[in-house]
């Protein structure tokens, strides 16, 4: 195989550039759809044994949140999942499932799933989030030079905080939920990312030694060629794992599968399009 | 030499056979035994059901005299969880000023939550509200029948018993009671948490240091009073910050549907291994089964929690394992391919691809350790799986994967490079 990305590399440069930025603009404008994780409030789920309609549902949530979020779970439908985003008490969310439970004649005395937290718990996750990532790549950067040197540790902190806007951005387009979840994916992107990277620039520190320093291009070409049947079946294996768990798995672990598998797929067009590119302008601007 | 590779290669499809029969089946041999993983892996409450409450100090303290106000109080939320009679209770201090409280299985929430959040201080307060002995001096507290002077009838009440101080303080309570005349004046409240749960009037001077509480309760309610009594007050106000209850039910769907997802990703990877890799595909899937094992009873041997995330980081270190073999076998393709003889190709192969997979898989390994440090609940348990899983596909990949190639090759049974892949 013979690519040519170098050649080609505004193309990507633009197509992430343009995806950033129609993220950032809806950033702004909707803001992310954080859920209770980041904001506190509760989370009820029930059983009602079929499916009901969320107009009705509203009726008895209504009384305590009009802006509740309502879905249906489960296999059938026959579930729903309340959230809100105020925090109410053990009595109170009781208190909502026996309404529940006396309209709809429910057998069980309890919701599947009832949970709170606390708006301050909420805005210590998303930090610490932040910080994790931040330590994590700081991490990344220091072994990166130790092992290969500072030009190629940099080009794959950019990939990957290129990853993060990227995955930020299709969350903030698509109005994604932003839970802990996310955040947990989120590292998990950055690891993958950073796998994949090494794994090219892995070649071309090899590949140094055979080329003549004024052909770049064709040394970057040619490292990418060499290794991109294993960057397409290590993600392909992978994507298999992940999207199996997106297909059969429940609610909980849908939730972490999607940013999942959109964190393999721009982790892998990261390392080859945008990682090495970046290396190739570092390499032949800096003489 | 073909004999003895042939011997090899059996002697480790047979254990790892037998390592996945242990590990669904179980086994025991004379005293030892070994449960099967899915009833010896400890399973998180996202799993099993259950209920947890992290309740945070409402206190101005800091440093040591906080540290200890937080060990205090979970010594103190200990009893009391005890005192419900759950089976593996879990309660640790999170963070600096926050107790995690985890019970799993356990029915009667309500109940739970109330109990477990109250501070408890008990104070005997005379008529001039004077505090005259609190429950810091109560030795011992049981829920008893007594008669009912009036009426005769069985009630439940909590029994008392002071210890010295406590009996000392009682005594001299009660003879400044008895002092004054007849009437309200000689009721001494029995309060809790600043609510009356019972004002008694003293008849007469009590020396032995015991006293009971009456009230308007059941037997059970009497029960919780005296494990709340006996264990003692908080030393600092609780408030609920989170609290989460799952059912049983969702719990075991969950764990059933992640197996069963799990299990067919893993189908499909091996497929995939052995169409694209043939025969280096097929020792990447005894690895990969060993992988799995190691990581399955490590978890079960360091005590860890598997939870829904947990299985998911699983998954994902799957798809790690799997990188490091594909990395290993395309450079033997590579090296097939200028020529060199299988042999060789897998010498140089393992070789070249060495630094790479150590590369690849120390870069994730710092992401992993930040999460376990930086991340709390399912965070950790996300990254405790992924954090064993590239350790182990690391070792795996490089031993075990190199080690049956090696077994192939002795074993001459092709020369044909196209069942390498090639």
């Amino acid at each position: 195989m013979n690519l040519q990305i170098i050649q080609k590399r505004n193309i990507f440069f633009i197509i992430s550039s343009i995806v950033i930025v129609i993220g950032i603009a809806m950033l702004f404008i909707n803001g992310l759809n954080f859920g209770i994780d980041f904001t506190g409030g509760t989370l009820i789920q029930i059983d009602l044994g079929k499916e009901i309609p969320v107009s009705e549902i509203r009726k008895i949530t209504d009384e305590y949140d009009e802006n509740a979020d309502i879905v249906h779970a489960g296999d059938e439908n026959h579930e729903i999942i309340i959230k809100t985003t105020e925090d109410y008490s053990n009595e109170k969310r009781n208190e909502i499932f026996n309404k529940f439970k006396e309209k709809y004649n429910l057998e069980s005395d309890k919701p599947l799933q009832s949970e709170k937290i606390g708006p301050a718990i909420g805005e210590e996750i998303r930090n610490d989030a932040l910080i994790a990532i931040a330590i994590a790549m700081v991490g990344m950067l220091i072994y990166i030079t130790f092992r290969f040197e500072f030009k190629f540790g940099l080009s794959a902190i950019i990939a990957l905080i290129h990853d993060i806007l990227i995955t930020l951005a299709i969350f903030a387009i698509f109005k994604l939920p932003v839970n802990v979840s996310f955040v947990a994916a989120l590292l998990t992107i950055v690891g993958y990312s950073i796998n994949d990277t090494i794994v090219v620039f892995d070649r071309i520190r090899e590949n140094l030694k055979l080329f003549k320093k004024t052909d770049y291009a064709k040394l970057v070409d040619t490292s990418i060629s060499q290794t991109v049947v294993r960057s397409i079946n290590t993600s392909f294996t992978t994507f298999l794992a992940i999207a199996c768990l997106y297909i059969f798995g429940v609610d909980a672990i849908k939730e972490f599968a999607l940013p999942l598998i959109l964190g393999v797929l721009i982790g892998t067009y990261s390392s080859i399009f945008i990682a090495s590119p970046i290396w190739y302008l570092f390499k032949t601007n800096s003489k | 030499m073909k004999g003895k590779s042939v011997i090899i290669f059996l002697l480790i499809l047979a254990l790892a056979g037998a390592g996945v029969y242990v590990a669904i089946e179980g086994i025991s041999i004379g005293k030892y035994e070994i449960s099967p993983v899915n009833e010896s892996i400890n399973l998180g409450l996202d799993l099993e059901g259950g209920v947890f409450v992290v309740l945070e100090a409402k206190t101005d303290a800091t440093g040591d005299e906080l540290k200890q106000k937080m060990q205090e109080a979970k010594a103190i939320i200990d009893q009391r969880v005890n005192g419900l009679g759950v089976t593996e209770p879990s309660i640790t201090i999170e963070g600096e000023d926050r107790i995690r409280i985890e019970l799993p299985g356990l029915k009667d929430t309500q109940e739970a939550f109330d109990m477990i959040g109250k501070t408890a201080e008990l104070q005997f307060i005379n008529s001039e509200d004077e505090v005259v002995v609190t429950g810091k001096n109560v030795k011992d507290s049981e829920p008893i029948y007594i008669e009912e002077r009036i009426t005769g009838k069985s009630v439940p009440v909590v029994s008392l018993e002071f210890d010295s101080e406590g009996a000392n303080l009682f005594k001299e309570a009660t003879e400044e009671a008895m002092g004054k005349p007849e009437g309200p004046e000689r009721i001494i409240n029995i309060v809790l948490d600043g609510e009356t749960i019972s004002a008694p009037v003293v008849n007469d001077v009590i020396t032995d240091g015991s006293a009971t509480i009456e009230g308007d309760f059941t037997i059970e309610e009497a029960g919780e009073l005296a494990t709340l009594i006996k264990a003692g007050a908080l030393p600092v106000e609780m408030e609920e910050v989170q609290a989460s209850e799952i059912g049983p039910t969702l719990g075991l769907e969950s764990l059933d549907k992640s197996v069963y997802a799990a299990t067919i990703g893993i189908i499909l990877i091996f497929l995939f291994m052995l169409i694209f890799y043939r025969i280096p595909g097929l020792v990447a899937n005894i690895t990969l089964t060993i992988y799995i094992l190691i990581v399955l009873f490590t978890l079960v041997s360091l005590n860890a929690t598997l939870t829904l995330p947990g299985i998911a980081g699983l998954i994902l270190s799957i798809g790690m394992a799997v990188d490091a073999n594909v990395v290993i076998f395309e450079r033997i393709k590579e090296e097939i391919r200028l020529g060199k003889s299988i042999r060789s190709s897998v010498d140089s192969g393992f070789k070249s691809a060495l630094s790479t997979v150590i590369d690849a898989n120390i870069t994730t390994l710092i992401a992993g350790i930040v999460l376990f440090n930086f991340g709390t609940g399912p965070i950790k348990g996300f990254a405790v799986t992924l954090i064993i899983g590239i350790i182990t596909s690391m070792i795996t990949a490089l031993v075990i994967t190199r080690l049956l190639l090696k077994l192939f090759i002795e074993m001459k049974i092709t020369k044909n490079t196209k069942m390498f892949g090639a």
